[in-house]
């Protein structure tokens, strides 16, 4: 039986960037705020000392950092007709679990979407009409443009300390930057971070075949920075071990010592760690959101009364505790009805090997997670969709992110795996070896969902939650359409050998690809096809918030952690600004 | 000795008797270390390979692995990564006593795994859908392969030569080999993904010792700061004697 808590005004359920944010700008209200966490508490100083923190055994093949799967996973299958099975290992993508959740292990590629990528059906149609989009293809727009987030993106990127170079200055176009980004207010917070041999020879590639490079936007700080709130930011080390790894040097911007802390110094706000949200318990008539439960570390329940609540979970973890919960209408396949799961969509990471001449010394351990060298030439809808036959593009990079050797001993094909022959392969590529990678956009399709599973619970009883999903043909355009591009540029830079990184085949839950997941709870203007209103607020249950990207409504080729901390900071506007001063629902329906 | 062995299987506590080998190398009577000790018993390959461990280091001692299981894990990772004039291999560095920890410790007993049934066989995109921890994969498919070994060779695994083992991992490689109780490839590639693991990881774990893998690749270790030298060292070679994380406290 659960012990009932005292009243708060407002519970938010993840401490990562989203839930972060929203506690950090909420927290000065004086309202009584509890964020809860599944993971534990981390800080910088005991969490990610170094030189313990340099460890990848624990952090990139233990997954320190990552969701325990024991306690909760989903279950998966590619398409409806088969049995979906429990996701028993990490692979594909991982999400975070402790304060800072996902925030303390990105790489930190920060990016602003283009206009295109917030408004992709209505962009779409304009330039080529509705008879390109294919029937399964549920393509829709944000309920909200670029320009009605920049000023969120423009502060995210303050807080953050991101490295940069502006190539659409107030619409003005600057070489270096990326041209085709949105038209920003201001330059980046810091310049970018320096280029490794292969960014060089990247940029010059990408120059002589007539595109556009520029340096990837990095939360890796380039030089030692104060944020606007007053939080120090070290310099980046290059030190390699940023991915997947918490920073030492507090040079890779993370929620757990800058947004967190400074909510916790609010005596109003209070950090609930190692507590499992089970559910959100709504009123009798299932309109309003009265408390949620959750478990403590001992496993003893409590129920925690709330007027608001703000789900700010990862992806699955949002859309598990809204069906679970009964708020919205689940999306139902079959009938092609139902909000609550439509509209998954991932990422594709392709593109392709290059193995340089030997001599070549890539140093690949001289790295930060963002440090790369990009070009959206064939990204947003700078592709001629109607000439391709695909919607959607991809970024096209190279970077150096780290080079610690379990993961990084790539062979040259035909090496053997093993053996004496194997030894001599890998000692030979580990200084030559880079991808030239293709970050493509993913399509929400009427096949690819998430719903409960019939079959399996987790240890805690709850159904599972369970991904239904497959590449389908427009993206395996995209794939192969980047995927030359890659290897024309990859020769241009001067690679010995060229390799293709992926056959076209179905989507596997085993590889590591990317932990760009998006979708389930989607926000829009239309109650039918969307889960929460422009304002983020569930259509159904108006005390109830989501942010994150399980609001968007389909994937771009380029990060999600820009929009998702300018929803939250947007979020945090609205519940202050409107929400608050009248608790109701901001739109009719 | 090891015709003995091959005839014999199973009759000697080999690990016993390895514990004699190296209680008489402490004396100087053979060549000492765990990896040397071993190569010195058996003639097998390598035997000219220099000593990695220091002379004073005893025979491994197993938290996890029985003696049969030992062997195996020894013989298998001296194949999987020989020593050669390229680099060290797997054994001297300590790839034996990194597995046995590792089956030993939470990863090994599943600590973050679901593995609650029901138990169906997927696809292969689906992933693992065994019953069977890392542990329990492990020692299972040692006795899967032992017995096939025996009943083709009339040896345990790591009583065969050397082109025999080879033999062998290439067919389970290969699936050629369907074992009876564990998958060929899940138990394969977790033994040999185990393997590189050891012998890349941080010394802290009881592989890479002498951070002997990493200086082979050129990795120079996990202290580094490379801000001033990243443009410096734009294709040029960079290494310096690494540091690893027991270095560095």
């Amino acid at each position: 039986m659960a012990t009932k808590l005292k009243p708060v005004d407002i519970a938010i359920v993840g401490l990562g960037w989203a839930g972060g944010i929203v506690a950090k700008e909420l927290a000065a209200t004086g309202l009584k705020i509890v964020a809860f966490e599944r993971g534990g508490p981390r800080a910088t100083n005991p969490d990610f000392m170094a030189p313990q923190v340099h460890d990848e055994l624990r952090y990139w093949r233990r997954h320190e950092l990552i969701q325990n799967l024991r306690k909760e996973t989903l279950t998966f299958r590619n398409d409806p007709s088969q049995l979906a099975l429990p996701m028993r290992q990490l692979g594909s993508f991982l999400p975070g679990e402790g304060v800072g959740g996902a925030g303390t292990h990105w790489s930190g590629l920060h990016w602003r979407w283009t206009e295109w990528e917030h408004k992709m059906y209505s962009g779409t149609v304009a330039k080529h009409g509705k008879g390109i989009i294919p029937a399964d293809m549920n393509l829709q727009d944000w309920p909200i443009d670029y320009h009605e987030l920049e000023t969120y993106y423009d502060k995210f990127e303050k807080v953050c300390g991101t490295s940069g170079k502006a190539g659409n200055l107030q619409g003005k176009k600057i070489d270096g930057g990326n041209i085709f980004e949105a038209p920003r207010a201001s330059e980046f917070p810091n310049p970018p971070l320096t280029q490794s041999h292969g960014m060089v020879l990247f940029e010059k590639a990408a120059r002589n075949l007539g595109y556009h490079p520029f340096p990837v936007p990095a939360s890796n700080a380039s030089r030692a920075y104060v944020n606007p709130d007053g939080v120090a930011l070290g310099q980046c080390h290059y030190c390699g071990f940023c991915t997947a790894y918490g920073c030492e040097a507090n040079a890779k911007a993370s929620p757990h010592f800058t947004v967190i802390p400074l909510a916790q110094k609010n005596p109003n706000f209070e950090a609930r760690t190692n507590s499992y949200v089970m559910k959100v318990n709504l009123d009798s008539r299932g309109k309003r959101a009265v408390s949620v439960t959750y478990l403590d570390a001992g496993g003893r329940e409590f129920e925690q009364p709330a007027d608001l609540v703000v789900l700010a979970a990862y992806v699955f973890g949002n859309v598990h505790l809204m069906l679970h919960s009964k708020i919205g209408k689940p999306y139902d396949y079959q009938r092609n009805t139902g909000v609550v799961g439509r509209n998954y969509a991932y990422q594709s990471m392709g593109g392709v090997a290059a193995l340089f001449p030997k001599g070549t010394y890539l140093n690949p351990f001289m790295g930060a997670g963002a440090l790369g060298t990009w070009i959206d030439d064939f990204n947003s809808d700078n592709p001629d969709f109607t000439k391709l036959g695909f919607i959607g593009g991809g970024g096209i990079s190279t970077g150096n992110n780290g080079g610690a050797p379990i993961s990084r001993r790539a062979t040259a094909p035909g090496a053997p795996r093993w053996g004496a022959g194997w030894k001599k392969a890998v000692v030979e590529t580990y200084h030559r070896f880079a991808s030239v990678g293709n970050q493509g956009s993913v399509m929400s399709y009427r096949q690819n969902y998430l719903d409960l599973d019939p079959t399996y619970t987790d240890s805690f009883g709850r159904p599972m939650l369970r991904l239904t999903f497959d590449w389908q043909e427009n993206e395996f355009k995209q794939m192969e359409y980047a995927r030359g591009i890659c290897g024309t540029i990859a020769k241009e830079m001067g690679a010995e050998q060229v390799l293709s990184r992926r056959e076209r085949g179905r989507y596997s839950i085993v590889p590591y690809q990317t932990t760009h997941n998006t979708g389930g709870t989607v926000f829009g203007d239309d109650p039918r096809t969307s889960a929460l209103n422009k304002y983020l607020q569930s259509w159904d249950v108006s005390n109830v918030f989501v942010v994150g990207s399980s609001a968007f409504p389909q994937n771009a080729g380029r990060n999600p952690t820009g929009p998702v901390g300018a929803l939250a900071y947007r979020l945090a506007d609205t519940l202050k600004e409107r929400y608050l001063q009248r608790p109701e629902r901001l739109v009719d329906v | 000795m090891a015709e003995d062995d091959q005839a014999t299987p199973n009759l000697v506590n080999r690990r016993a008797l390895l514990r004699l080998v190296g209680a008489s190398a402490a004396t100087g009577v053979l060549p000492p270390g765990g990896a040397a000790a071993e190569n010195a018993a058996h003639g097998m390959h390598g035997s000219d390979a220099k000593p990695a461990a220091p002379a004073d280091e005893a025979v491994p001692v197993y938290e996890f692995l029985n003696g049969d299981e030992a062997a195996f894990i020894e013989a298998a990772v001296d194949t999987f990564i020989p020593a050669d004039e390229v680099g060290p291999g797997a054994l001297e560095l300590g790839v034996a006593t990194f597995i046995d920890r590792q089956l030993n410790s939470g990863y090994g007993r599943g600590d973050r795994m679901y593995l609650q049934g029901p138990f169906i066989e997927g696809t292969p995109e689906q992933g693992y859908q065994l019953r069977m921890t890392p542990s329990e994969l492990i020692r299972n498919g040692i006795l899967d392969v032992n017995a096939y070994v025996r009943a083709k060779y009339k040896s345990t695994f790591d009583g065969l030569s050397n082109d025999d083992r080879v033999a062998v991992l290439t067919q389970l490689e290969r699936v050629e080999i369907q074992l009876p109780t564990v998958p060929t490839p899940y138990f394969f590639y977790l033994l040999l993904d185990l393997t590189m693991q050891g012998y890349f990881a941080d010394p802290l774990y009881g592989g890479n010792k002498g951070k002997a893998a990493w200086k082979m690749i050129g990795f120079p270790g996990i202290g580094a700061m490379y801000a001033d030298k990243i443009e410096a060292y734009r294709n040029k070679q960079y290494m310096s004697e690494p540091m690893s994380i027991q270095d560095l406290l």
